[in-house]
């Protein structure tokens, strides 16, 4: 028995996942039309390399990934493209995004696609197949995962996967593992290939008894010497850096990432898409969707991206009290500002929301500093003072109290009896320091810009005086037939010649950075 | 969906609920108030209630605040309840009226009401009274068993909102000094703790009565244990402090020193620790600071019982130590999960 370290704080919310685990996982019927967001993803969206109009099998890429971190989107049957434009999305800022509406013809015809041994192929050309397949984290980052396995100069000695599912009502990888467990160690055994792990953890939480058994059967029959680890149900035991402080006792450094300490961390459902990804040559198409809360019967589906979630929800019959929509989990979903939108690679979970289920809050009272927050914070933060901070918009002072290792898990708004939505104000924290950041950059840059034009300016000036002055000078000489060269004028550093050099300094530094 | 952000799910808790479970916690201390002094502690507290819920409504009026739902925290009556426990039960109505306004009206409001107080309430009251008014203060009815006579709740009521005793009895017949009192004056009469406790007024631990008092607010603190509404470290540091302290000059006198034991029982050390001390707003809030803050009030305790003017020393303990809570929490944050320890030293002054 592998000795299990015990992270900060956590909660015990009502978990709320037997109603999803009823039936199996069920293939959502094609929809009347699919909703693919260029957007899926987290890093650039991808550039539309279809139009409207035209006809696109399964499988075939319609969105070419754009910058480093960005990934491929893939129409996800066959049909004809009906339009490419904005359409509402879920995400927070609640704006809409540039989609392709794609109608099936139901024909479900496949581009061609043919896998080769992933095993010669280089690291780089596996991550190039991965950015490709637009594989990204399934837990409800949608990382790319081909970033995740560029560790560079760091040498990763163990391959976590994660299967924790923390979060209540969410049971899509509980689902996955207990139907589909020789596929996911199978795709563990990739990307272990890949980043050369030595070990292999596999973390759940032991409120899945069915999917820990699924899987410890499905690393017996594969052979492989993996570590099936049963961990205490606690939330947030799925974020990555408390289950890896869990299984290895590590604590990833603040500001740093897993692969700093020699750990890598991927969800078990990104796992199974890396293995239809390079055993298949499957793009990700499709995800498994938990469909529960106010509905008849709730029950996994594996949805297609871009099925828009009003059929989906559909399939389960929504209860006529229902009041709204909350994609992911009911400690850090989103909530939805309509059905009709899209399910994406990060939809791990559409909840149907009723007054009776999630009561809106009573008002809030003020903070009386009782710190049962500061008891389950999983990152060890204070929550009261930050909330001063962020309240007061001290953001220096929030940051200097480590407001950017808070991972909004929502932990201390559960537990706050004043009902304070403090992790509502950790984001505005957040983001208002992001917002001013992005301020000071942009009138430094402006400011550096000005400063060269002007020495540019300045030198064109200079240069074309010499050259009058050389020309003159020539013209002397042959004049005056004098053979002896005229020694060239002493080249003495002007001021704004140093000056120069600091601001093309300042610009390297630029690039350094943005390269972090 | 009122609420348009995650989590969408919290604990079934307020602030009311803890407020509530704290007074349910004095209880059994009240109960055998009762029991040694007589039922005036009860007009006490219901006049400090009143008082509080009336200057809380009024304040909330004025500062444009909503009524109800501050009025429905029982913070305030927490604050009265305290209050009410700590002077005497036979103090004239103005001294409840006064003590419990100001600790309403200046100690909390004036300060943003509920959450932003720098200091003890309760405590704030306490100090106005003991420096104003010291007679009345003095008033402390004799236990049960040990006065010339027992008066009925009329008579005390009598007294409490007239000033008249029956005929035939005279103040000194129904009051006395508190045990720690009676202890300094004899200590300055030359007497060996020896002598002094051999007086009918102490009992086994402390003073009589008064010890079986503690008692009941230990059993209420434990109550706060169990149930997590307060943290180990103040009561623990506190009495602790308390302890070593009076242990290490009774060890060294014994006949001028009394045990730690004593003081443990005697005045509100026990009220004190579980009750005043942990109020959240005015303690820090790290684990460190609670034990920092809550040995620097025991020590402060003792100084002022042993060697100060004043009866009992908690008041002053807590407003003390409440002055240097910002200080104590800004030197005592903890580590950060995925930080080292040296990597808190850009704390913001």
């Amino acid at each position: 028995m592998r000795a299990l370290h015990h992270f900060h704080g956590g909660i015990h919310p009502p978990s709320n996942k037997t109603q999803s685990t009823l039936l199996g996982i069920a293939p959502a019927p094609l929809p009347s039309r699919l909703i693919v967001p260029f957007h899926q993803h987290a890093g650039e969206a991808a550039k539309p390399v279809v139009q409207a109009g035209e006809r696109v099998l399964k499988g075939q890429l319609i969105g070419l990934p754009d910058g480093f971190i960005s990934s491929a989107v893939h129409a996800p049957t066959s049909g004809t493209i009906s339009a490419i434009g904005m359409h509402l999305v879920a995400h927070p800022s609640g704006l809409p995004n540039l989609c392709a509406t794609l109608v099936p013809d139901g024909k479900e015809q496949w581009e061609h696609h043919e896998a080769v041994d992933y095993r010669t192929l280089s690291a780089s050309d596996l991550q190039q197949q991965l950015r490709m397949k637009g594989i990204v984290g399934l837990g409800g980052a949608a990382f790319p995962s081909d970033i995740k396995l560029r560790i560079g100069r760091h040498k990763v000695n163990t391959l976590i996967l994660n299967a924790a599912e923390c979060e209540p009502y969410i049971t899509c990888d509980d689902m996955l593992m207990r139907e589909r467990a020789s596929e996911i160690v199978k795709g563990a055994e990739m990307l272990r290939y890949m980043v050369d792990a030595v070990e292999v953890l596999i973390g759940i939480e032991d409120n899945k008894p069915e999917a820990i058994s699924a899987m410890q059967q499905a690393v017996k029959n594969n052979g492989m010497p993996y570590e099936v680890i049963a961990i205490p149900t606690i939330y947030p035991g799925g974020g990555a850096k408390q289950l890896i402080y869990m299984l290895t006792g590590l604590e990833v450094p603040s500001g740093t990432l897993p692969p700093d300490i020699g750990v890598q961390c991927f969800n078990v459902a990104t796992t199974y898409s890396v293995y239809r990804a390079l055993a298949h040559a499957e793009p990700l198409l499709s995800r498994v969707v938990t469909v529960t809360g106010n509905v008849r019967q709730a029950r996994n589906y594996e949805a297609l991206i871009g099925t828009p979630i009003d059929e989906l929800v559909a399939l389960s019959t929504a209860l006529p009290d229902s009041s709204g929509y909350i994609m992911g989990g009911p400690m850090m979903g989103l909530p939805l500002p309509q059905a009709h939108v899209p399910v994406v690679k990060a939809t791990n979970c559409v909840i149907v929301a009723s007054e009776k289920l999630f009561p809106a809050p009573p008002p809030a009272m003020p903070c009386i500093r009782c710190t049962r927050c500061v008891e389950v914070c999983p990152a060890e933060l204070q929550p009261q003072d930050l909330y001063w901070f962020a309240r007061s918009k001290e953001f220096g002072k929030a940051q200097a109290y480590s407001l950017f290792d808070c991972i909004e898990c929502g932990a201390c708004s559960y537990v706050c009896p004043s009902h304070i939505p403090l992790v509502q104000y950790f984001r505005f924290a957040k983001s208002e320091i992001h917002a001013r950041e992005k301020e000071k950059q942009a009138a430094d840059s402006a400011r550096e810009r000005h400063e060269f034009h002007q020495y540019r300016i300045e030198r064109e000036k200079r240069e074309k005086a010499e050259k009058l002055a050389a020309k003159e000078r020539a013209a002397q000489a042959a004049k005056s037939g004098n053979a002896e060269p005229q020694p060239e004028p002493q080249h003495v550093p002007s001021d704004i010649e140093t000056r120069r050099e600091h601001i093309l300094e300042i610009a390297q530094s630029h690039v350094e950075h943005s390269k972090e | 969906m009122a609420a348009f952000f995650s989590p969408f799910i919290s604990k079934p808790d307020n602030v009311a609920r803890i407020m509530f479970r704290v007074l349910l916690a004095l209880v059994p201390g009240i109960a055998l108030y009762m029991w040694y002094f007589g039922p005036a502690i009860l007009v006490s507290i219901t006049l400090a209630s009143l008082t509080a819920l009336g200057t809380e409504a009024l304040m909330l009026k004025l500062r444009d605040r909503p009524v109800i739902p501050f009025l429905k925290d029982n913070s305030a009556l927490l604050t009265a309840w305290l209050l009410a426990l700590s002077i005497p039960p036979l103090a004239p109505w103005w001294l409840v009226v006064v003590g419990t306004a100001f600790a309403i009206v200046i100690a909390k409001h004036l300060y943003g009401g509920l959450g932003n107080n720098l200091f003890n309430p309760a405590m704030v009251g306490y100090a106005v009274l003991i420096i104003s008014f010291p007679l009345q203060m003095t008033h402390w009815i004799a236990p049960h068993g040990l006065g010339q006579t027992e008066l009925d709740l009329l008579d005390q009521l009598g007294y409490i909102f007239r000033g008249a005793l029956p005929n035939n009895v005279t103040l000194d017949a129904i009051t006395m000094a508190t045990p720690l009192d009676t202890l300094k004056t004899h200590l300055h009469l030359d007497q060996t703790v020896g002598q002094i406790l051999d007086m009918p007024i102490y009992g086994r631990l402390a003073g009589q009565g008064s010890e079986i008092v503690s008692l009941g607010f230990l059993l209420g603190g434990i109550y706060l244990l169990v149930t997590r509404i307060i943290s180990w470290h103040i009561p623990v540091a506190y009495l602790g402090t308390l302890f070593i302290t009076a242990g290490i000059f009774h060890l060294s006198d014994p006949a001028h020193y009394v045990t730690p034991l004593f003081h443990w029982f005697s005045g509100a050390a026990i009220l004190g620790a579980f009750f005043i001390l942990t109020d959240p707003v005015s303690s820090p809030t790290t684990n460190t600071g609670r034990l920092i803050f809550a040995a620097g009030a025991g020590l402060i305790t003792y100084l002022i019982r042993a060697f100060g003017g004043f009866p009992d020393g908690i008041a002053f303990a807590t407003l003390l130590m409440n002055i240097c809570v910002p200080l104590i929490v800004l030197y005592t944050q903890p580590k950060v999960f995925g930080k080292k320890d040296g990597d808190k030293k850009d704390r913001p002054s």
